[in-house]
């Protein structure tokens, strides 16, 4: 039976945070009219670290929002029971801003196509960019395509990805690929 | 993933403590989306409501159908002025029609007690009480502790006095249920003829003097005299009721702390309450209509999930 395997530890997500960090600032140079969504639940402390580091490489102030999609996905009835709801919280308007949408793992796409549906409550945005921490390739289900991937991985349907986060009480960062029998 | 207990909301009685805090974190989720730019979400798109109302409402059922609408649901809205009902046709027979033209969930409100629950047992639709004669209006219930535990952070532990009509209130008994599950303590007081012969047993204290009640409890919710309902003179007068009853300026100011005065509306005013109370600082009747919105949003949203698909498919 395989075991969980180990995509990124911290070190390396590290020097991976950073290289996104720096093509971001390649495409917006000093953020004037970008803000940042996060996804919830755990997109949002990849978001925070992000807009944390590129605060400090150019001493700016960069807007973040966190974005709960429960009530926009397209699965709701067709589950057994209705998922529970995240927290949103858009301190602003994001008419005419562009908006890099931020998640930990892009599996089907799903997600992200009720993400561009619940952020509209907020405005029409000028552009929006997605950016994933995992990019699980040949798995979507939509015509959705990340501008922004830490890792890309190969999995199978059966493989489900992990992501810990130091900001939910794990010892440190890891992201593991693990086969849904082991759970 | 959480659900409630049961697939209809017939009364605060069938819930569990877990079922209501999940209505109420549910509910938190709402409140944020009714004050947005944009107040609607999509989730009930596929999901068809049909609002029969028996008897007359204004809050409730603008409440309902503004939950519906704001959770992208369509909705049917029937009341019985101006229906078949008026020509003999049983309720059973009314509903089933109404269901034929595939309706999901049904908001029954009715002026015999038990109409939401014999409606629960014949047709495969989710059914929630918007008020079922003098017996349960559990949306009410929920909304009035929601507004509680808003204002004074939670619910246990609180004293909560309901004052006036006791004895033609669903508004009372749910709420004595709600408040009593949250782990508040209860009080209900109003003149001896309208509290119910055996209110205690419902480990209620019974106070037939307004001032020590208020005196008593931190939340005062003062109910309507509901004269449309009394068959028979249960006080000598609206004025009289006023006299010892009715909650004033002036009797706030006498007591030694601030309480919190709700009141489910309609109000009738210079009776249980005079104007100087409804619209002064101590009275959150209007959050009560805010808050009834997220809700009964929340109520929508989790019994719709928990509408059991497969079942309708086997069926």
């Amino acid at each position: 039976m395989e075991q969980k395997r180990l995509i990124l530890d911290s070190p390396l997500l590290e020097i991976t945070i950073s290289r996104l960090c720096q093509q971001l600032i390649e495409q917006h140079h000093m953020f004037e009219d970008t803000v940042i969504l996060g996804m919830q639940p755990r997109g949002i402390f990849l978001a925070e670290r992000i807009k944390t580091k590129l605060e400090s490489l150019l001493a700016i102030h960069i807007p973040i929002g966190y974005l709960d999609t429960t009530f926009y996905r397209d699965d709701f009835r067709r589950r057994n029971a209705p998922l529970k709801a995240n927290a949103t919280k858009v301190p602003f308007i994001i008419e005419d801003k562009k908006v890099i949408l931020i998640d930990d793992v892009l599996y089907t796409g799903r997600s992200v196509r009720a993400a561009m549906d619940a952020m509209i409550a907020f405005g029409r945005p000028r552009k929006v960019e997605l950016l994933a921490l995992v990019n699980r390739k040949y798995s979507r289900d939509l015509p959705i395509e990340p501008d922004y991937v830490g890792r890309h991985v190969n999995t199978l349907a059966s493989q489900r990805v992990l992501v810990e986060w130091k900001e939910q009480g794990a010892a440190s960062d890891h992201i593991w690929l693990i086969n849904k029998q082991d759970l | 993933m959480q659900q409630l207990s049961s697939r209809h909301l017939l009364g605060i009685k069938g819930l569990t403590p877990e079922d209501i805090e999940l209505i109420f974190e549910t509910a938190d989720t709402f409140k944020e989306v009714i004050n947005r730019p944009i107040r609607k979400v999509p989730s009930l798109r596929d999901v068809t409501i049909a609002n029969i109302f028996f008897e007359n409402s204004t809050r409730t059922k603008l409440s309902f159908e503004l939950a519906e609408k704001r959770l992208s649901a369509d909705v049917v809205n029937f009341s019985s002025s101006n229906s078949s009902v008026k020509k003999g046709e049983t309720l059973l027979d009314t509903v089933n029609n109404i269901l034929a033209m595939k309706v999901d969930m049904v908001v029954i409100r009715h002026s015999s007690p038990g109409a939401p629950h014999f409606l629960a047992r014949h047709i495969n639709a989710n059914i929630i009480n918007a008020g079922d004669g003098t017996h349960e209006h559990p949306t009410q219930a929920l909304l009035d502790a929601y507004s509680i535990r808003e204002k004074h952070g939670s619910v246990a532990g609180k004293k909560v006095a309901i004052i006036g009509d006791i004895l033609h209130s669903r508004v009372a008994l749910s709420n004595i249920f709600a408040l009593q599950k949250l782990g508040a303590d209860v009080m209900v007081c109003g003149p001896n003829t309208l509290l119910p012969k055996y209110i205690a047993h419902l480990g209620v204290k019974v106070e037939l003097d307004v001032k020590k009640a208020l005196q008593w409890c931190d939340v005062a919710n003062v109910l309507r005299i509901q004269l449309e309902r009394q068959q028979i003179k249960y006080f000598p007068s609206l004025r009289e009721y006023a006299l010892y009853f009715g909650i004033n300026k002036r009797l706030l100011d006498s007591l030694d702390k601030k309480i919190t005065i709700m009141h489910p509306g309609p109000i009738n005013r210079g009776v249980e309450l005079s104007s100087d109370v409804a619209d002064s600082e101590h009275s959150i009747i209007m959050n009560q209509v805010e808050n009834g919105v997220a809700i009964r949003m929340a109520v929508l949203y989790l019994l719709a999930g928990t509408s059991n698909e497969k079942k309708q498919v086997n069926k």
